[in-house]
Formats: C-alpha cells, structure tokens, sequence
C-alpha cells in the first residue's frame, strides 16, 4: 500500500479538521475530493509530514511515517501546494533549488517541458509569471526532486478552462510517461473522475469511500465512486 | 574631572512646565494622551530616581561583580520588555537574554582589553546601559520582523520545506531582512549625527563643561561602539530564535502559520 491512514485526527488553527480518517491509497493516481474547507489540504500536508496528526497512524509503503528519515521523505513524495509559492530569481533557479540541496544537478529544459512549458522560460524571472505559468513551474520544481510520489493540492483551481486541460493532458502524461503515483485533491469531482483509478471522497474532515476498489491500471477506466 | 553641576529638584520641577504645555495641547486637541503623559513623567522620574540611587551605591562599593551583576540584571529586564514586542516569535525570551549578554559582553570586554576604559564602575556602568538599552531595540526589532516575516511568507516556507530543505535552510531569504531591520536605525541616526541631532553624551558632556572635541572624540568611541553591539544582538537573537518556528522534524509551527490566513 503507499499510504495507509489510521484513525487519524488533525487540527488546523485549533481547531480539528480530520476526524478520525481510515484510509488506504494504493500505488497508481488517486483523486480525495471534496468541497472547500473539507480537510484535504491539512490531509495532504500529513502525507509527506509538513504536519503531524494529532493521533492515529500514517504509513507510507508500509513503514510509519515518523520512522523515515523527513527530509529524503519529502523528495521521495513531493507536494505541490494549492498556491503557487516561487522563490526569488530565475525559473532554473527555481526547478534546480531542491537538487541543489543534495548538489544534484538537473536538465531544466527537460523539466520544463515534462511541466508543460517552453524550454525558453528557464532564464526567466519567477515573478513574471502567469498564475498558471507558475503552477507548472511549481510542478517543474517538484519533478526536479525525481519523485516516486506527486502530491497535488488542487493543481488546477487556479487556472481557466483550456488551460486547466492542458494541466491535465500533463498530469496524465506524467503518470504514464514516469509512472509516478499521483495523490491530488480537488473540490472539483468531474475533474476527479477524469484523471484518477480511485476516488476518496472527503466532507467534513471524514473519508466517505475510502474503498480502493479493484487495482486499475488505465487511466481511463472510471473511478471507483460510490 | 568637569567641573559638578548644581541641578536640584526644584531645576526638574521648572523643566516640568514644558510637559504642562504637552498636557494642555493634548487636552486641546482632544489627543486623549494626558494620561500616558502622567504616567511618562511619573514612571521616568521613579525609575531614574531608583537608577541613580543604585548607580551611587555601585559607584561607592567600587566591586566588579556588583557592575557585572547590575548589567546582567539589565538584560534581563531588558530581554523581558523585548519579548513582549516580539510576541509573534514562539521562543524570544532565552534568546534576546543571550544576545543581551553576549553583546554587553563582548563589546565591554573589548573595549577594556584595547585600554579604552578601564574596568571600573564610573566608565562600565553607563557605559553597559546604553549597550544593553541599545542591544534591546535592536534585538527586539529584528525579532519582531522575523516574527512577521515569517507569518507573512508561511507559503514560501513550507512551498521550500516541501522540496527537502531543512528548516534553516527554507527560513534563509528572510533572515536577511530581519537582520537588516534590527541594524538600519542605529546605520542610519550614526550617518547623520552631528548633521540632523546631536546625541545624548556628547549634549552631556558640554553641558557638564567638557572640552568639544573630548566631547566629540567619546561620542564617537560610543557610536562605533553601540554599532558593533546591535549588530551582536541582532543576529544572536534571530539565530537562537529561527528554530522555535519550527519543530525539530522541521516542520513550519502552526503559531506562525495561523494569524496569517
Ligand atoms: N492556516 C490556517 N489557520 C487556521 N485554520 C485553517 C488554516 N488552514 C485551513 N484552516 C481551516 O481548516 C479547515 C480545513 O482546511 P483545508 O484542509 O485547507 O481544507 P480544504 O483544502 O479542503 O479546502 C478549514 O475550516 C479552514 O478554515
Ligand atoms: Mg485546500
């Protein structure tokens, strides 16, 4: 299983957003959607440890999380945030910055266009950027870390509707192309049922189906929603 | 030694007729400040009173220990008042005291090892307020924009953190900032001193009587003086304070993150 959720609970602000969550993801792309304010953003943020449950268990490929080492953790399963959120200086800067951490160095041209971007807008500057722009730059700098795992917090909630399909196209793209598994939130379900096998349903801080279904492996087969 | 000045309390009660017009501006103008202004008067001539009182007593017992126990009592005081403009920043207390210290420290200690002072109470006593009131504001100020930078930049942080960087690491770009702030007002007043204001020692020591270059020569020792000192505080405070943002698995503090969404 890649992860498995426990009666976990989680508070944001004070308050507690995740009540009691079980929940098992397997290998392969997963859709948690809910409406805003459900917890899917705080559900996301345990998954790669940038928050601690406040109890309960979080496992990934079988091994608690708190038992791994975070920082290799957090490449091995790399988030996008719901908000684009780019560091200062050009877009290469950006995408090689967590490589750079381990002094590994990466192709942006590559990753520019497996994000869907031109190859040109490597030298460009992070702050001159579409919101969408960012959002791939944002997904440039996440598959720099040469990820098993992509977590995505609403990758497209930003965006119109053309270019949230192309958003989409890569997102399928990638899955197939890399075969990395994909953990994305969204409040919008159509979109869920597009792009993933399985489904998780969240509404107030619960897990409606949490029921992984039969493994799939097309990622046109419909998701596995009751 | 300058000739003594013959200042009673009936000097500092005329001098209060200047606060009688502030009072009567703010009654005027509706500024609702006659209360704060009391309670200024009132709490500066009690705390000065007391000061000079315990001055007096450090200068007469002529002992080290006492002078090093009276500036160490200071940054204590010091880092308490700090820590409450800092409130935002979830660990202040230790390290402000620490910065206090260390600055009161390192900047007396080398002043008396260069043979500018020497160690005796009339030099190392006001000597260690001013380093210590100044290693305060500054200190306190780095901290407090740290406190909000970081509140404000919750998303880059953790958009960082999330790409494996440690917390040092994803707090880096704003440390810059914070430092900076904690050092620009003491950079900026010692650029126009003598030009815009006339600093407090130096209108003392002429009014006391002192020859204007003596006067001029020691208010410079004192200006390069509080420089290195800020900038000792500053940045042991925010390098002793950046971790308490964070838990040790480096994740951002959910204190600091909250008051901003
Ligand atoms: N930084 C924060 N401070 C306080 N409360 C928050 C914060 N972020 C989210 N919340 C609250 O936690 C709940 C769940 O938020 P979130 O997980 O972001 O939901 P979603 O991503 O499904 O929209 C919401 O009620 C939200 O108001
Ligand atoms: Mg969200």
């Amino acid at each position: 299983m890649l992860f498995e959720l426990e009666r976990v609970r989680a508070s944001r602000g004070g308050a507690e957003v995740l009540h009691d969550v079980s929940l098992a993801l397997p290998e392969g792309s997963t859709c948690i959607a809910g409406s805003s304010g459900s917890g899917k953003s705080t559900l996301l943020r345990l998954l790669n440890r940038l928050a601690e449950p406040d109890s309960g268990r979080v496992a990934y490929r079988g091994r608690e999380l708190a038992s791994l080492e975070v920082l290799a953790l957090r490449r091995e399963v790399a988030l996008v945030p719901q908000l684009p959120a780019l560091l200062p200086g050009t877009i290469a800067d950006n995408v090689g910055f967590g490589p750079g951490l381990v002094d590994r160095d990466v192709e942006v041209a590559v990753l520019l266009d497996l994000a869907g971007l031109p190859t040109a807008f490597a030298e460009r500057d992070a702050d001159r950027l579409s919101t969408g722009e960012q959002q791939r730059v944002m997904l440039a700098r996440a598959l720099a870390l040469e990820p098993r795992v992509l977590l995505l917090d609403e990758p497209t909630s930003a965006l119109d509707e053309r270019t949230r399909d192309h958003v989409e196209e890569t997102l399928k793209e990638l899955r197939r192309r890399l075969g990395i598994s994909l953990v994305l939130v969204t409040h919008d379900f159509a979109q869920a049922e597009r792009l993933a096998e399985r489904v998780v349903r969240l509404e107030g801080g619960r897990a409606i189906v949490a029921d992984p279904g039969p493994e799939r492996t097309s990622v046109s087969t419909p998701p596995a929603v009751r | 030694m300058t000739p003594a000045l013959d200042i009673g309390f009936a000097e500092v009660g005329a001098a209060l007729g200047l606060v009688a017009v502030a009072v009567l501006v703010s009654l005027w103008q509706r500024m609702r400040l006659e209360g704060d202004i009391a309670v200024a008067v009132a709490r500066s001539f009690v705390q000065l009173t007391a000061v000079g009182f315990v001055i007096q007593l450090v200068f007469e017992q002529d002992d080290l220990l006492l002078v090093v126990a009276l500036i160490a009592g200071m940054a204590v005081f010091g880092a308490f008042t700090a820590r409450r403009r800092a409130a935002s920043v979830p660990v202040a207390f230790a390290p402000l005291l620490v910065a206090l210290l260390l600055a009161g420290a390192a900047t007396l200690g080398l002043l008396v090892a260069l043979g500018v002072f020497s160690a005796e109470p009339r030099y190392l006593v006001p000597l260690g307020g001013m380093v210590v009131g100044n290693s305060m504001t500054a200190a306190a100020v780095a901290l407090s924009r740290l406190g909000d930078e970081v509140t404000g930049s919750w998303r880059e942080i953790e958009a960082t953190l999330a790409l494996g960087a440690t917390a040092g690491q994803a707090i880096r770009p704003i440390l810059r900032r914070s430092l900076r702030s904690g050092v620009i007002p003491l950079i900026d007043s010692t650029k126009t001193t003598g030009v815009i204001f006339f600093p407090g020692i130096m209108v003392g020591l002429l009014v006391a009587g002192a020859a204007p270059l003596d006067a001029v020569r020691l208010q410079l020792i004192i200006l390069y003086m509080l420089l290195g000192s800020v900038t000792i505080s500053s940045v042991t405070a925010v390098m002793l304070a950046q971790r308490s943002f964070f838990t040790p698995a480096h994740q951002l503090r959910e204190v600091a993150a909250r008051v901003a969404t």
